[in-house]
């Protein structure tokens, strides 16, 4: 055999390895999506049923309709979205900028300000999460505030705040990410900007930041998945309403209340059965996650061509 | 004396205008977050009781502490479980990432949807759906009836490896390595993207010189894309173990928060993530006391 066609066997049998592995991969990381919709889409019958494993026998779409319902869906929708949205761009507004000023600003103490960033995220939310709520049930602004504190949790204050402040959930991984971003963007812009006698704070909104967008696509679509999902903070700060986490939770109650006369092999005298708890939390769960996928769908172009361009080396 | 008051010189400026950037961020560091840090120290050594108006500190010492270490049941067992368990998928993740963008950044068909599909579990790997998959009994039937028939790690596996004289705890841990696979694959996304963005910054001029010298594939690998790497190696450490410590779905974080509502209470349970979290510190400062000198920063 000639070198050429040896070289090209070569070729042959790595793409063939690739792919085989790429398909295993593919399916390790999409099995539970799968799994999810397949066990959403099946009937009490189905899931008893050892023969039926992947594809539901007598597809129903009874779970999804209950979850619906009782979930109250269009209005925990509504809210989860307009407190992602809020605090995705409150988030990015901040950490754009506080990136910005690590990345391009030399001063006494900004090494020690990213540290502090970076420290932000070593500590886990749930060790200060008491504190937090402690201090926005009785908020007095830490003393400054004369009479009776003021009670934040159940609005959307404590979002507002640690959001414009950059110490929201995983604020520090947005100022990281921003920061990078911007040291990796040429600095003859900027200089052209400074010579045309703009200020740093003009330069930053009017140069700077339309040259970013792919790198704030990527800190949008993080920090609006992250709420969006968030369990955490909105059942501290929120308990009691109904975002999309908590609709969740409280759903079995109500559908088993709900089918309790109908549907004995569900529910006996309201409590759920754990199999058909299931079937209902994995529609439910379902129909958190498709909306994700969505953007993620849409914003997916922007945010693996950004995740490369930001080379987050050194 | 007095000065003529002088427009601010360039430079001065310009550190002006930086401090100003992260001026907010100082802010929210102070108060939203050093100040409730304080707090939770100051409550791990009290009980919290809340009264309709307030709250009441009542001072403990180490008495949690103890509490939680000596005398309550689980604590210690989670603790060690969990520690172990990072300590086994630590590396698997590490190396499987390194893997994953190593492929990822080679040129084939179709790599832009494969590369969409494994950034895939950042977006559905979080929060609620980890907590609620938690407590899903249809998967958990559905394993149960899967570990009936393994296509791996089954004892004529073990008996084989150990009749050819393979060390016991070796064979355990590649077997246990194969059956963790899904977990690691599926908490590897955040580091694949860190990795690729690396691999991708790496000037083509480089390989192309060292080919020139005559470098093999190989050497090219341990000589120039693995010192290349090595600074984001250590990123991705230290992001790993931050990600599985905060994890929704980690037993000791759980086992914290249900001693929170409904056990032990507040002090107890603040002093439990004290210790975790010292703990936690302590392995990240070892880590990168090992590793930063060896790492190769590219100027």
């Amino acid at each position: 055999m000639s070198l050429a066609a040896k070289e090209k066997w070569r070729k042959r049998v790595v793409a063939l390895l690739r792919t085989v592995l790429l398909i295993g991969i593919a399916y390790v990381i999409l099995q539970p999506l799968i799994y999810r919709f397949s066990t959403a889409l099946m009937s009490m019958e189905d899931l008893y049923d050892q023969s039926v494993r992947w594809i539901p026998r007598k597809p129903t779409l009874r779970n999804f309709r209950l979850m619906w319902e009782h979930m109250d869906y269009v209005n925990a929708f509504g809210r989860s979205f307009f407190l992602a949205a809020l605090t995705s761009v409150l988030q990015l507004f901040t950490c754009s900028m506080v990136g910005y000023g690590l990345a391009r600003f030399k001063f006494p103490g900004s090494q020690i300000i990213f540290g502090l960033a970076i420290f932000t995220l070593m500590i886990p939310p749930q060790l200060i999460m008491t504190p937090s709520y402690l201090n926005f049930r009785f908020f007095d602004f830490f003393g400054l505030l004369k009479g009776q504190p003021l009670n934040l949790t159940g609005t959307y204050w404590p979002f507002i705040l640690m959001s414009l402040t950059g110490t929201g959930f995983r604020c520090g991984l947005y100022i990281f990410i921003m920061r990078q971003f911007f040291r990796g963007m040429p600095k003859e812009l900027e200089e052209a900007a400074y010579i045309d006698g703009a200020g740093p704070f003009t330069t930053f909104w009017r140069v700077m930041i339309p040259g970013a967008v792919p790198g704030l696509v990527t800190t949008f679509l993080f920090s609006f998945v992250w709420q969006w999902n968030d369990y955490l903070y909105v059942t501290t700060f929120m308990a009691g309403r109904n975002f999309l986490p908590q609709a969740l939770e409280g759903a079995a109650t109500k559908v088993a209340n709900a089918v309790k006369d109908a549907d004995a092999l569900a529910s006996s005298s309201g409590f759920l059965d754990d199999h058909f708890y299931s079937l209902i939390n994995n529609a439910g769960m379902l129909m958190i996650i498709l909306p994700l996928l969505i953007l993620y769908i849409f914003l997916q172009r922007y945010f693996v061509e950004s995740v490369e361009r930001t080379g987050i080396v050194g | 004396m007095k000065r003529k008051r002088r427009p601010m010189s360039f430079s001065r400026r310009q550190k002006l205008a930086g401090f100003l950037f992260t001026v907010p961020f100082l802010v929210g560091f102070i108060f939203l977050f050093a100040v409730p840090f304080y707090q939770a120290v100051v409550i791990s050594f009290h009980e919290l009781v809340l009264t309709p108006q307030t709250f009441e500190l009542q001072p403990k010492g180490w008495e949690n502490y103890g509490y939680a270490l000596q005398v309550h049941p689980e604590f210690s067992k989670t603790f060690t479980e969990v520690l172990v368990k990072l300590a086994t998928e630590l590396p698997m993740i590490i190396g499987f990432s390194f893997f994953a963008a190593t492929i990822l950044n080679s040129d084939f068909r179709g790599r832009t949807f494969v590369r969409t599909l494994f950034f895939l579990p950042v977006i559905l790997g979080a929060g609620v759906v980890m907590k609620m998959e938690v407590q899903d009994y249809a998967q958990i039937m559905v394993k149960h009836l899967a570990e009936g028939a393994p296509f791996f790690g089954g004892a004529a596996v073990r008996s084989f490896f150990a009749a050819a004289r393979f060390p016991a705890g070796m064979v355990d841990y590649v077997i246990d390595a194969i059956q963790a696979l899904p977990t690691v694959i599926r908490a590897s996304g955040v580091q694949i993207l860190i990795f690729l963005a690396g691999l991708q910054s790496i000037p083509r001029e480089v390989y192309e010189a060292a080919s020139v010298e005559g470098a093999t594939g190989w050497e090219r690998f341990w000589l120039i894309t693995f010192p290349m790497m090595s600074p984001l190696i250590l990123v991705n450490l230290i992001y790993t173990v931050i990600d599985s410590f905060t994890a929704m779905n980690n037993e000791l974080v759980v086992l914290i928060r249900e001693t929170m509502l409904r056990g032990a209470g507040y002090g107890v349970s603040m002093a439990m993530a004290m210790i975790y979290f010292v703990a936690i510190g302590l392995i990240l400062l070892a880590v990168f006391g090992l590793l930063s000198r060896r790492v190769f920063y590219h100027v």
